[in-house]
């Protein structure tokens, strides 16, 4: 295992049924990189980051994430590593019932001590609020932000934990071409505020290109290739190609 | 559908319940083992004592003011053919305190509460909120099912207390319909008719009563599944079955009242 990785994934193996989503996969997150893993709908990309984080257990393989073993972990170990580990769903996610406050600072309720939220709590809130620009929306629902502006309470959600990790699950699906370079530079923001490494799950290929130090192609269960986007855009592997054309 | 399909079927139907049943025992294993962990959610626990119990008081209310009425209207023909007309208070009393009013509280809490359940939980699972909650580190259980649970345990005993209150008091419209009952007099027909082996039991199986509503509700949108067709489905069976557990509990209820000597 390279010592500077924060994430290390080995021969993991997950399937339904007859389904073999993952076949000895392998990858390593560096810290204070950019991964993009790029693949067809349906290729494992969801299931990949879910087993990163032990939501959906793996078959086979190691996963570990800042030096544990995650499926080693009981709840409370999976608990306090988890929130270290920040997950941009990509349907946000976000609690409905729920205002954009009381949605971030739902998180702190189990992390922090009650003594630690009374006085922080608010400025914690107002932080990540500025970060993602929606200091506005702070006492709105959730049904009254747009596609964008739920992406990017989402994402200050999982930045109110201060992670050293996040996970992006195709940040910028569903959103027009301007909010969704919005949310890459978004990414890249955060990535250099709060010195997080991370990994990007996508097919939107000016997200990779605008947020990934490195691409990782999953192809048919396995790691097809794992090169910088640059001299993957030039790659003359047809199977690679037809991501770039 | 030959006899060959027709075993296959049945076999299939018998291990899809005992897995399901299985996973309820599970379940239930673990809201009592998150139960006795510190850090509770006291804040969402009132919260949802106030959906469960407030916002039930109207309508246990209203059809427990129906059902008292209607018992002694009903009752009272049969009573007067025996000349026995100034018992009504007396058996209509227990009637309703031992039995029908809390299995109807328990059966509308079933159709309400459970339902409500189901459809939440169910919901917040498909949009993957309480997984987000999961990913968080913040014990989705703990926050959604033990308060939950624990809500309807202990609402239901009120719930059903208010509405033998109510049911008995729709009991005098009814009596005094026909007849002419003193306020004084029914009632103290009332106390003099009821034991403590009417009322205690009564009231400790509306605890179990609204256990299973709260267990068998967050339990079917907890595990839902397949989107919104999931969600419907998970607030029907639980209605369902938390409705068939409301009989089956009330059924041993009154058989260990029955070897308590309680009846």
């Amino acid at each position: 295992m390279n010592p500077s990785s924060v994430i290390n994934v080995e021969k993991l193996n997950k399937s339904f049924g007859d389904n073999h989503v993952l076949r000895d996969f392998s990858i390593s997150l560096n810290k204070g990189e950019n991964l993009a893993v790029l693949g067809k709908s349906g290729s494992g990309k969801s299931v990949l980051i879910k087993c990163i984080i032990n939501l959906i257990p793996a078959d086979d393989g190691q996963v570990m994430v800042l030096g544990r073993n995650v499926n080693e972990l009981n709840q409370e170990e999976l608990d306090k590593l988890r929130a270290r580990v920040g997950f941009l769903f990509q349907s946000n996610a976000l609690y409905d019932s729920m205002t954009v406050r009381e949605n971030l600072e739902f998180p702190l309720r189990m992390h922090w001590k009650k003594s630690e939220r009374l006085v922080s709590t608010e400025k914690a809130v107002m932080e990540v609020l500025n970060d993602v620009g929606l200091i506005h929306s702070i006492d709105m629902m959730p049904e009254e932000l747009s596609g964008g502006m739920r992406k990017r309470i989402a994402l200050a959600r999982t930045l109110i934990l201060r992670p050293a990790i996040i996970l992006y699950d195709e940040p910028t699906t569903g959103l027009d071409p301007v909010t969704a370079r919005e949310i890459s530079q978004l990414i890249i923001k955060v990535q250099r505020k709060y010195n997080t490494s991370s990994i990007i799950i996508s097919h939107d290929m000016n997200c990779i290109n605008t947020t990934a130090n490195r691409v990782v192609m999953l192809i048919d269960g396995k790691c097809y290739a794992n090169d910088t986007y640059a001299n993957l855009e030039v790659s003359t592997d047809p199977k690679i190609k037809e991501f770039f054309d | 559908m030959n006899k060959t399909n027709i075993m296959e079927s049945a076999f299939k139907n018998n291990t899809q319940f005992l897995n399901e049943t299985g996973d309820i025992a599970r379940f239930t294993g673990r809201f009592f083992k998150e139960l006795f962990k510190p850090r509770q959610e006291f804040e969402e626990f009132l919260r949802q004592c106030y959906w469960v119990g407030y916002k039930s008081l109207p309508l246990v209310g209203i059809t427990a003011f129906i059902m008292g009425l209607v018992l002694t209207i009903q009752s009272r023909p049969t009573l007067v053919e025996f000349g026995a007309q100034s018992l009504l208070p007396s058996m209509v009393s227990i009637s309703l305190v031992r039995e029908i009013s809390p299995v109807i509280t328990a059966l509308i809490c079933a159709g309400k509460i459970g339902s409500g359940m189901g459809a939440e939980l169910g919901s917040m699972r498909v949009t993957e909120q309480i997984d987000a909650m999961d990913v968080s580190g913040t014990n989705p259980f703990r926050y959604l099912v033990v308060t939950r649970v624990m809500a309807t345990t202990l609402m239901l005993p009120v719930l059903s207390s208010l509405s033998n209150a109510v049911s008995l008091y729709g009991g005098y419209i009814g009596v005094n319909i026909r007849g002419q009952v003193s306020w004084h007099l029914y009632w103290s027909q009332i106390f003099n008719a009821l034991s403590f082996g009417d009322v205690v039991p009564s009231i400790i199986k509306t605890f179990f009563f609204g256990f299973a509503i709260g267990i068998i509700g967050c339990y079917k949108g907890y595990t839902s599944k397949k989107g919104t067709e999931g969600v419907g489905r998970s607030a029907n069976s639980a209605v369902v079955v938390a409705s068939l557990l409301v009989f089956m509990i009330d059924l041993i209820a009154v058989q260990i009242s029955d070897l308590l000597g309680l009846t």
